[in-house]
C-alpha cells in the first residue's frame, strides 16, 4: 500500500543522525477504573464495565483512584524521578466518540513525575541512558469497531460501534526526552527502552503489560537531522506500535522514508503516521497542525493530589528489586558468563532458572536444561519457554535424579520427554517407563562374563594394556540394559573379572 | 485584544463542534464583542504575584479505594441512545482520525 | 388554594407527624395546585403525578406501620430539571436533552427518597442553568407569580416559582452565579446557596462545576434549613464534597428565630449598593438592615474592592467550564442526535449538527466563548487572569469577615423585570448576577430572603453571605431577620401574593 520512497538503511544512516521520542502508554492493572468504579478488566461483554462515569452520562463526576496513584507513583520512582509535590488533573478537550466526556481526564503542566532517566541494555551489553521527560496519570478511551469497511478498517466503514468498557481504565504515559546519538542502533535502542519499561511494569506488579492486549503502546517519534550538532529535524508520530518487533521496523522505515524525502529535498511533513504490521511500512494519518488545540484547563472536578513524603518514601521502599538490577545480582550468584546471561535474559529464561534453582538444582545445570534442550523444543513448538508443559520444581527433581545416579543424562532425556508428554514427575515417568540405572552388579556380571566368553582375545588385550576393545564390552553391556546400566561402573567390573 | 471577527467565531464554532447558521455566526459576533470586551479587564486587575485560584476551597488528596461498584445496566442505557448494536453505542462513520 | 398548599414544609412535617394528615393528602393537593396553575405558571417541565402518589403511599404506610421516619417523611418536593432522576424525564431545559431518562439519581435525589419525600415532578429553568430569567428554557418561559408577565429571575425560575405559587413547599436549585438566590429575591421567597461543597454534585448536569452548588428554594428560612439538612452531607462521589459534619441548620434557624442578635456584626459590603440598585431595592435593603440593629446588631460598612472584578471573572470562568461541560451532548450515546442537511454523514458532522440544533442562544454564546477563553494564546489572558481575580475576591471576603461575623447586601440590583426586555441584551441580563457572583467565586455560602415590596409592587431580596463552612449562620441570623421582618409587616411576605395570584 505504500508508495514512499525508501533510501538504503545503511546510506539513511550514514548521512543523518536520528532522534527518537517514545510516548509509552501503560494500562495499569488495577481493579476498578481511574475515575470511577467500573471493573477495569479485559474482555467482557460489550457496555457491561461502565458507570454514569465511564460513558459520560450527564451529571456524573470522577473519584480518584488511590491505587492508580500509588502505581504511577512506584513507576515513576522506578524510573527515577522526581515525585510531584503538588500536581493536578487537566481537562484536554478534543470531539471523538470514543472519548464519552468530549474531553480526556489527564495531566499537561503538573505530571506526577517527571526528570528521570532509565539505562537500557541493548543486546550486545550496550547500554544506553534515556532521559525521561515525565509520567503522568490519564484515562484511556473506549473502543470503535468500524463496520462495513474491509476487515474493521475505519476506511470505508459505513458506521462504528463504541464500547465504553475500556473508557477510564487508568493510564500512565511515559515521555522521553529526544534520544540522541544512538545513530543507526536507533531501532534496537527504541525497542530495547520499550521492553526494558514492560519488564519494570512487570517486576512492580502496576500492569500485565501485555503488549498483544494493547496493555503497552508505544508512539515513537522520530527525526532525522544532518548531524549531532545540526538542530532537531521536524519529526513524525507514529502511534500505536505494539510489539518490540514492530517497534524496530517502524523506525527503520521511517528513517528510510525521512531519508529519502530529505535526500530528494523536500520537507517532512509533521504528522501522525500508523504502522502496517503485513508490509512493514508507515502510512500518513492526520497531519498535526495548530487547529489542534485541546483547551487544556485544571480539573474543577478533582481536587489536586500532594503525595506527603512519608507517602512517598513508603512506595519506594517498597519497591521490587529493579530487573537490570536483579540480572546483576543474579549473574554474580549464579557465575555466568555476560554471554549465558544476556542468553539467558533473551530467552525469557532468568525467571525459570532462578525458580529451578530455588527448587535446589545448581546453576550450571538449570542453565543447561533450560537453554539446552528446552530452548530447542520451545523454538520447535513456537511458544515461549515458560509456556512448556514443564515447571522449573520439575527440572530441579530431573537433575536430582542425575545427581544421585539414579539415571544417566541420556536417560534424562527421555525422562524430560516423559514429562512435557504430561506423563507426571519425572520420579513418576521415571517408574512409569522403568528406566532406572541398573544399579545391582548381578545382572551387569552376567552380561560382562558372557561378552568375555564370546571373545577370549578381548580379556587377553585389556589385560596386555590395550583398553581399545573395552569399550566394545561397554556397549554391549548397555545395549542388553538397554542404556540403563552405568558406564563407569561396567567399566569398573570389566576390569574386576579381567585381573581376576 | 477584543476584536473578534466572523472568521474568529466560525474558528470557534467549529471546534465546539456547533453548526452555525451565517446569521448566527453574524450576530454572535456581535455580542461576543460586546461581551469579550467587558471581560477583558480581568487582565488588568491581578498582578503577577497573585496565585491563580482553580477550587474554591482548597482540598487536596481526596481518593476512592480501588474497589468495584455497581455497574449500569447496558440496556437501560443504551435504550437511551440514538442508535444501538450489538451492545454497542452506534455512531455515523468516524474520518479523519487515527485507524 | 388548599389549605395544605399554604403550610410551610415544617408545618406539614408536624401534621404528618401527628397523624393529622397523609402524605398523600399533601402530595395530591399540591398535585392539585399545580394542576391549577399552571397554565399561567409553567414552572414544571414535567409532574410526576403517579411517582410521586406511589411515593406518598409508601410513607405513609410506614407512618402507620409505627416506623421511626426522617422529619420530612411525606413532604412534597419540587427538584430543579438539572438534576438527575431515575426513571424520571431530565432535561435541563434544553432540547438537547429532550426525554431523556437517566439511568441513576443524584446523590441528593437518593437523600431526598430516602427522607421520603415524595417528588412533585422537575423544575423549569434557564437552558443548562444558564441564564437569570428562565427565559433561555427551551420549552418556554416560567411566569412570576406575582406578576405574570414578569420573568421569575434565573436560572432556576421554576423551582422559585413553584414555591412562591404553592406549588411545592420546598424545591431544589441549583446556583452558579445566583441561580438560586436571584430567582427567590425576585419571587419574594427563600434561597440558599450552601458552602462549595456542602451539597454533593453528583448528579447535578455540570453548568460551571468549581461554581455549580445545589441548594434549598422555600418559603422560610427554617424549611430552607430543613430542606439543606437533608440534601447535604458528604458523598464519596464528589470529590469536592466537604468530609466534616455540618452542624444541624433546622436547629440553627430555630434558634435564630428566637435570637438576641447583640454581638453580631453585620458588614455591608460597600460594592454591592449604589449605582445599578433601584432605589426602591435599597430602601427595603435599607429597613432590613434597621431591623437588624434593633435586634441588637451592630452594623458596619466593608469594603471588597475586586469585585468590581467579579463579574467579568465569573464570565470568564463559567463558560470556560462550561464549554467542556457541555462537550459531551454530541449526539452520540443519548439525547438528540440530528444529521446534517447536506453532505455526508459523519459522526464529526452529526456531532456539529447535532449542537448546532440542540443548543439554544445562549447555551451557544457561552460556550464559544468558553472555548474563545480557553484557546491557545487567549489562556493566560483571559482564564488564567480570572482564575486571579478569584483569589483576590477570595482575600476580600476573608478580610471582611475579619470585620464582621456575615456580609450582606440587596440580593439582586432590581425586581422582576417584564418578559422579553433583557433577552436580546446579554450584559444586561449578565448584570442581574452582580451581587451574587462573588459568593460563587469564594465558594462561601448565601442565603436570600425577603426584603419587602418595592415600589413597583414587586418584592426585593436580602442577601446574607458568611464564611464558607459557616452556613448555620445564615439560617440563625436569615431566621432572626425574618422573625422581624413578619412582626414588622404583620405576617409572612408572600401572604401579599394572594390577591393578585388569585385573579392570574
Amino acid at each position: 500500500m505504500s508508495t514512499d520512497a525508501l533510501i538504503d538503511y545503511a546510506d539513511a544512516t550514514a548521512r543523518f543522525d536520528p532522534v527518537l521520542g517514545i510516548e509509552v502508554h501503560v494500562e495499569l492493572g488495577t481493579a476498578s477504573k481511574m475515575f470511577d468504579g467500573a471493573p477495569a478488566h479485559f474482555g467482557a461483554a460489550p457496555n457491561t464495565a461502565i458507570t454514569p462515569t465511564s460513558v459520560g452520562l450527564p451529571g456524573a463526576l470522577p473519584t480518584l483512584n488511590r491505587t492508580a496513584v500509588e502505581y504511577a507513583i512506584k513507576i515513576g520512582l522506578a524510573l527515577n524521578c522526581q515525585i510531584a509535590q503538588v500536581c493536578r488533573f487537566e481537562r484536554k478537550n478534543y470531539f471523538y466518540p470514543d472519548v464519552p466526556k468530549n474531553f480526556q481526564t489527564s495531566q499537561a503542566d503538573e505530571p506526577i513525575a517527571f526528570d528521570g532517566y532509565l539505562d537500557v541494555e541493548l543486546e550486545d551489553g550496550t547500554v544506553v541512558r534515556v532521559e525521561i521527560e515525565r509520567a503522568h496519570m490519564e484515562e484511556d478511551a473506549g473502543k470503535n469497531t468500524h463496520v462495513g469497511g474491509a476487515t474493521g478498517r475505519i476506511h470505508g466503514a459505513t458506521h462504528s460501534l463504541v464500547d465504553y468498557n475500556r473508557a477510564g481504565i487508568p493510564l500512565v504515559e511515559i515521555v522521553t526526552r529526544p534520544i540522541t546519538g544512538v545513530g543507526d542502533r536507533a531501532p534496537e535502542v527504541a525497542s530495547a527502552y520499550v521492553r526494558t519499561l514492560r519488564d519494570i511494569f512487570v517486576a512492580l506488579g502496576v500492569s500485565e503489560a501485555r503488549m498483544e492486549r494493547g496493555n503497552v503502546r508505544a508512539d515513537v517519534n522520530l527525526s532525522l537531522r544532518p548531524g549531532p550538532d545540526a538542530p532537531l529535524g521536524t519529526r513524525t508520530e507514529t502511534k500505536n506500535v505494539n510489539s518490540f518487533r514492530s517497534i524496530e521496523r517502524a523506525v527503520r522505515y521511517e528513517i528510510s522514508r525521512q531519508a529519502a524525502v530529505l535526500d530528494a529535498g523536500g520537507t517532512v511533513v509533521q504528522e501522525t503516521r500508523h504502522f502496517h504490521e503485513d508490509t512493514g511500512a508507515t502510512s500518513s494519518g492526520r497531519v498535526k497542525s495548530d487547529a489542534e488545540d485541546y483547551r487544556y484547563f485544571p480539573e474543577p472536578d478533582l481536587v489536586p493530589v500532594a503525595p506527603s513524603r512519608e507517602w512517598v518514601e513508603q512506595i519506594r521502599a517498597s519497591l521490587p528489586e529493579m530487573p537490570a538490577v536483579r540480572r546483576r545480582r543474579l549473574q554474580t550468584e549464579w557465575g555466568f558468563s555476560d554471554e549465558e546471561m544476556r542468553d539467558a535474559v533473551n530467552a525469557g529464561a532468568v525467571d525459570l532458572i532462578e525458580a529451578t534453582i530455588a527448587a535446589g538444582a545448581a546453576p550450571v545445570a538449570a542453565r543447561k536444561w533450560w537453554m539446552g534442550q528446552l530452548a530447542r523444543k520451545a523454538k520447535d513448538d513456537g511458544v515461549g519457554l515458560a509456556e512448556l508443559n514443564v515447571t522449573p520444581a520439575q527440572i530441579a527433581e530431573l537433575q536430582g535424579l542425575i545427581d544421585a545416579g539414579r539415571i544417566n543424562d541420556k536417560l534424562a532425556r527421555q525422562v524430560l520427554q516423559g514429562v512435557l508428554a504430561g506423563e507426571g514427575d519425572p520420579e513418576q515417568v521415571l517408574i512409569d517407563r522403568g528406566l532406572e540405572v541398573v544399579s545391582d552388579d548381578g545382572p551387569l556380571l552376567e552380561v560382562i562374563d558372557a561378552t568375555l566368553a564370546d571373545q577370549p582375545d578381548i580379556a587377553e588385550k585389556i589385560r596386555s594394556g590395550n583398553m581399545g576393545p573395552i569399550g566394545a564390552v561397554i556397549g554391549a553391556v548397555m545395549k542388553a540394559t538397554r542404556g540403563q546400566a552405568d558406564a563407569g561402573r561396567v567399566r569398573e567390573l570389566v576390569m574386576e573379572r579381567v585381573q581376576a | 485584544m477584543s476584536t473578534l471577527n466572523t472568521a474568529e467565531v466560525a474558528r470557534l464554532a467549529a471546534l465546539a463542534r456547533i453548526d452555525l447558521t451565517p446569521e448566527e455566526t453574524e450576530r454572535l459576533t456581535g455580542e461576543l464583542d460586546v461581551i469579550v470586551e467587558a471581560v477583558a479587564t480581568v487582565s488588568t486587575v491581578a498582578g503577577d504575584d497573585v496565585p491563580a485560584t482553580s477550587h474554591p476551597l482548597p482540598l487536596v488528596n481526596v481518593f476512592r479505594e480501588d474497589e468495584v461498584t455497581e455497574t449500569l445496566d447496558p440496556q437501560e442505557v443504551l435504550s437511551q441512545a440514538p442508535e444501538q448494536e450489538d451492545q454497542m453505542f452506534a455512531v455515523p462513520q468516524i474520518l479523519g482520525e487515527d485507524a | 388554594m388548599s389549605d395544605l398548599t399554604t403550610l410551610t414544609a415544617a408545618e406539614l412535617a408536624q401534621r404528618l407527624a401527628s397523624g393529622e394528615i397523609t402524605s398523600v393528602q399533601a402530595t395530591q393537593a399540591h398535585l392539585d395546585r399545580i394542576g391549577a396553575v399552571e397554565e399561567q405558571i409553567h414552572a414544571f417541565l414535567n409532574v410526576n403525578t403517579d411517582e410521586a402518589l406511589a411515593a406518598a403511599r409508601q410513607v405513609d404506610e410506614q407512618r402507620a406501620a409505627g416506623a421511626d421516619l426522617p422529619e420530612l417523611a411525606g413532604v412534597p418536593v419540587a427538584v430543579k430539571d438539572v438534576v438527575v432522576t431515575k426513571g424520571q424525564v431530565t432535561t435541563a431545559g434544553s432540547k438537547m436533552l429532550e426525554g431523556w431518562v437517566p439511568p441513576y439519581d443524584a446523590t441528593l435525589v437518593t437523600r431526598l427518597r430516602a427522607a421520603g419525600m415524595p417528588i412533585l415532578g422537575k423544575t423549569n429553568m434557564d437552558e443548562f442553568a444558564m441564564g437569570s430569567s428562565t427565559e433561555h428554557s427551551a420549552f418556554g418561559p416560567t411566569r412570576n407569580p406575582w406578576d405574570t408577565s414578569r420573568v421569575p429571575g434565573g436560572s432556576g425560575g421554576g423551582s422559585a416559582a413553584a414555591v412562591a405559587a404553592f406549588e411545592a413547599p420546598i424545591a431544589v436549585g441549583t446556583d452558579t452565579g445566583g441561580s438560586i438566590r436571584q430567582p427567590a429575591a425576585v419571587t419574594g421567597t427563600v434561597g440558599v446557596k450552601p458552602t462549595y461543597g456542602s451539597v454533593s454534585r453528583y448528579g447535578l448536569i455540570a453548568l460551571a462545576s468549581s461554581l455549580d452548588q445545589a441548594g434549598p428554594c422555600a418559603r422560610t428560612v427554617l424549611d430552607a434549613a430543613l430542606l439543606h439538612d437533608v440534601i447535604g452531607g458528604h458523598d464519596p462521589l464528589d470529590a469536592t464534597s466537604l468530609a466534616d459534619p455540618a452542624p444541624s441548620f433546622a436547629s440553627a434557624a430555630r434558634q435564630g428565630a428566637e435570637a438576641d442578635l447583640t454581638g453580631v456584626k453585620v458588614g455591608v459590603v460597600r460594592e454591592l449598593t449604589g449605582e445599578g440598585y433601584h432605589p426602591g431595592v435599597e430602601q427595603r435593603f435599607t429597613e432590613s438592615l434597621e431591623l437588624l440593629t434593633a435586634a441588637g446588631a451592630e452594623v458596619v460598612e466593608v469594603s471588597c474592592p475586586s469585585f468590581h472584578a467579579a463579574l467579568a471573572a465569573y464570565y470568564l470562568l463559567m463558560p470556560s467550564e462550561a464549554s467542556s461541560n457541555l462537550a459531551r451532548f454530541d449526539g452520540m450515546r443519548y439525547g438528540l442526535r440530528v444529521l446534517p442537511e447536506e453532505g455526508p454523514v459523519t459522526a464529526e458532522r452529526v456531532m456539529a449538527a447535532t449542537r448546532g440544533a440542540g443548543f439554544g442562544a445562549e447555551a451557544k454564546r457561552r460556550i464559544i466563548l468558553g472555548t474563545y477563553a480557553l484557546s491557545a494564546g487567549y489562556f493566560d489572558a483571559y482564564y488564567g487572569s480570572a482564575q486571579k481575580v478569584r483569589t483576590l475576591v477570595q482575600r476580600d471576603f476573608t478580610a471582611a469577615f475579619e470585620q464582621a461575623d456575615v456580609l450582606v447586601s440587596p440580593t439582586a440590583p432590581t425586581t422582576a423585570f417584564p418578559l422579553g426586555a433583557k433577552i436580546d441584551d446579554p450584559m444586561a441580563m449578565y448584570r442581574n448576577d452582580i451581587a451574587t457572583i462573588p459568593a460563587n467565586l469564594a465558594g462561601i455560602p448565601g442565603l436570600s430572603l425577603p426584603s419587602g415590596l418595592a415600589e413597583d409592587d414587586l418584592p426585593a431580596g436580602f442577601q446574607i453571605l458568611a464564611p464558607a463552612r459557616a452556613d448555620d449562620r445564615l439560617y440563625r441570623i436569615g431566621a432572626a431577620l425574618e422573625a422581624r421582618q413578619h412582626h414588622a409587616w404583620g405576617g409572612p411576605l408572600i401572604d401579599r401574593i394572594r390577591p393578585q395570584e388569585a385573579s392570574a
